[in-house]
């Protein structure tokens, strides 16, 4: 995993609430088998007027200049600013993918679906739970300033608005210390491989049937 | 100090290890896999030279890419066909509990097909990676989605790193209306808290309606816990319960029977347990449900219209509202039953099970379809359902009614494979998503039970059920 630490990024406001993961990577292109190559597709059916289907050359494809990603401004993007719920719907890990694919690190919401927010820091992107009126701040200047960038700091757990002005946001040790390093969790679970297996005694014990 | 409730209790008996931050290793009993969202982690175990911690926790099962006719031609797409045959050739490698390849006598959906052949049992954590795995919560289990590279991670650790979510109780009493269904209670709860209403938390169903369904009902309501925001929905296992599992294939034998039964019998929270949250319903209050939007939470009582943009206040809301009418093509203030419909699917992990189809059998026997609706499909969610159907005759029911009766498969609901809706067209579906595009770009999807989309089928536009039984 790509490791995420600061960032100084153009943000990009998507003011719409309960954006789900059909929305951010439709079924069709989750027929791949692999991990890669989905950013063209984030957004599909909201950033080109014709029907996507996986494998399509996108440069060519017919876009909807009303879409934020496509307005020439928000080009080279790499904060999304959301709204409530962001992310709800299937636990398809391609949403993250894509999202990460296309070049954003970082997305700021009041609120987050639950897998799709586990599923960010799998894939070195930074989902910050930030307040209402906050948010709604950032939509507003992000709107009336061209070149509107964001600095986000993961160590110091800050995000700073070109004002000057900064707010903190929560992270748990465990989820900032895998981000900061870009650590692979399966290595560090297995660390624990000696308590896993005491566990499996003990439980085969108490629940032989889950063990047939 | 409070009592435990059902999830402190099948918490706690799986936590293997707990940071000081409250980051913990969960413990896993049954890992289901599907071709979707699989093949990045047996390709990153590869990667990484790990083994499987345990094979024999493992159900799979191709659903989501899966033809649901001309099973002679085999699966057309060679990207559809390409994922599915990646699936057999990684359980191969892996080996597996139970796996059946597409077109086994036994494959299906495998939310449908896990609680059919006791795999899923009271007190189990078990995951997949498929938002819709609160289904398997109407056992008692600890059950939810996760995303792929936590499905690498509990493959090679049989552990999940999860921190322990708030609890809430939905409590559901009194009874239900006659045509009144596990589905309409689902939509209520949503219609009431909202599709972010539990975030953060596991709902614990109870309440005299939840403890009067059948487990099929059950597994119905868990199964939309998730588009509540809950992750795992989950309800006490009871007689009922193990009424259902004895003698599957998977569920405990013998002298180990007894023994897990007294065991399930502990897993329920304690008289004095505290939840974090708790909303309360009345069953009688319940009428049949219908969404009109494009969220699970734009969901309406029958007899309602469609709401009116103008007299919502708050600003964000207004503009969700005209969002959904535009993209659902609806005008403000339309009677729910006057809307018209072009294309009805009865299937899906939400509803596909024997009971479902029973039921909406029963609405459309010696009855047709109305000229006005292009297709009705019904989808059985597994093999045996749809070998008990027929054995019971309601394959003859829906045909002479003139609906399609399919091969299983998850089908329309996501619209991965060929069924699906073409922009602009309308559907009455039992499945759990009206999201824009779930069933195929552009396609409107309105979510109700089997009884009101076979009830809709018939009538060519959605009546109320109630009026038909």
């Amino acid at each position: 995993m790509k490791a995420f630490t600061q960032l100084n990024g153009l943000a990009c406001p998507l003011d719409r609430a309960n954006v789900d993961t059909d929305a951010i990577i439709p079924k069709q292109f989750l027929k791949s088998i692999k991990r890669s190559g989905f950013g063209p597709y984030l957004f599909d059916e909201w950033r080109y007027t014709n029907y996507g289907e996986p494998g399509m050359d996108c440069s060519t494809r017919p876009i909807n200049k009303d879409f934020v990603l496509n307005q020439p401004r928000y080009q080279g993007a790499q904060v999304l600013l959301a709204r409530d719920n962001f992310g709800c719907g299937s636990s398809r890990e391609h949403a993250p993918w894509a999202i990460e694919d296309y070049g954003f690190r970082v997305i700021i919401a009041p609120s987050f679906a639950d897998i799709f927010f586990s599923n960010c820091y799998k894939n070195g992107i930074l989902p910050i739970v930030a307040d209402a009126a906050i948010v709604d701040q950032l939509f507003k200047e992000c709107e009336a300033n061209e070149g509107y960038k964001l600095n986000v700091d993961l160590s110091s757990q800050t995000v700073t608005l070109p004002s000057g002005k900064t707010f903190s946001f929560d992270i748990t040790p465990h989820r900032k210390h895998c981000l900061l390093n870009g650590l692979d969790e399966i290595g560090l679970t297995l660390q624990h491989a000696d308590e896993i297996k005491a566990f499996e005694v003990k439980h085969k014990a108490a629940q032989p049937w889950l063990f047939a | 100090m409070a009592g435990k409730t059902l999830y402190d209790k099948l918490w706690e008996s799986h936590l293997v290890h707990e940071d000081a931050d409250g980051t913990c290793l969960i413990y896993i009993d049954r890992h289901l896999v599907h071709e979707v969202t699989s093949p990045q982690a047996f390709e990153g175990l590869r990667l990484a030279g790990r083994k499987p911690w345990r094979a024999d926790t493992i159900v799979a099962n191709p659903d989501h890419n899966t033809p649901t006719k001309d099973w002679a031609k085999g699966i057309e797409d060679p990207i559809s066909r390409l994922q599915v045959e990646t699936l057999d050739n990684n359980i191969k490698e892996t080996g597996a509990l139970v796996y059946f390849p597409f077109k086994h006598a036994n494959q299906g959906i495998i939310h449908v097909i896990g609680p059919e052949n006791g795999t899923t049992l009271p007190g189990m954590t078990v995951v997949c990676g498929d938002s819709h795995t609160s289904t398997h919560g109407a056992f008692g289990a600890l059950a939810h989605g996760i995303g792929t590279s936590e499905v690498e991670h509990v493959m090679a650790t049989q552990t999940l790193i999860a921190k322990k979510s708030k609890r809430m109780l939905v409590k559901v009493d009194g009874q239900l209306g006659k045509g009144v269904t596990a589905k309409d209670v689902a939509l209520a709860v949503i219609g009431k808290i909202g599709t972010a209403g539990g975030t953060g938390y596991a709902i614990e169903f109870g309440g005299e309606v939840i403890r009067a369904l059948s487990m099929e009902g059950r597994m119905t309501i868990c199964n939309m816990a998730i588009e509540a925001g809950a992750r795992a929905g989950i309800i006490a296992p009871d007689e009922k319960t193990a009424e259902y599992l004895k003698g599957r294939q998977y569920a405990p034998k013998a002298d180990q029977w007894e023994r897990a039964v007294a065991y399930w019998n502990t897993l329920k929270s304690d008289a004095d347990a505290e939840f974090d949250a708790v909303i309360e319903l009345k069953g009688a209050e319940i009428a049949p449900q219908v969404t009109w939007g494009t969220s699970p939470e734009q969901v309406l009582p029958i007899g309602a219209t469609v709401p009116d943009p103008a007299k919502e206040t708050d600003a964000t809301k207004r503009t969700s509202i005209e969002n959904a009418l535009k993209y659902m093509g609806l005008t403000a203030n339309t009677p729910i039953e006057q809307i018209k419909l072009d294309k009805i699917f009865i299937g899906s992990c939400t509803n596909s099970r024997i009971e479902d189809l029973r039921a909406a059998a029963a609405v459309a026997k010696g009855k047709k379809v109305a000229s006005n609706i292009a297709l009705a499909m019904v989808v059985p969610g597994s093999g045996q359902v749809k070998r008990q159907a027929e054995a019971e005759g309601l394959d003859k029911i829906f045909i002479e009614a003139g609906f399609e009766w399919r091969e299983p498969g998850c089908s329309m609901c996501l619209a991965m494979n060929a069924d699906r809706l073409s922009a602009g067209e309308r559907c009455a579906s039992t499945s759990n998503r009206n999201f824009e595009g779930r069933q195929g770009p552009g396609g409107r999807t309105h979510l109700v039970s089997p009884e009101m989309a076979a009830a809709a089928a018939i009538a060519g536009h959605f009546v109320d059920v109630r009026n038909q039984i």
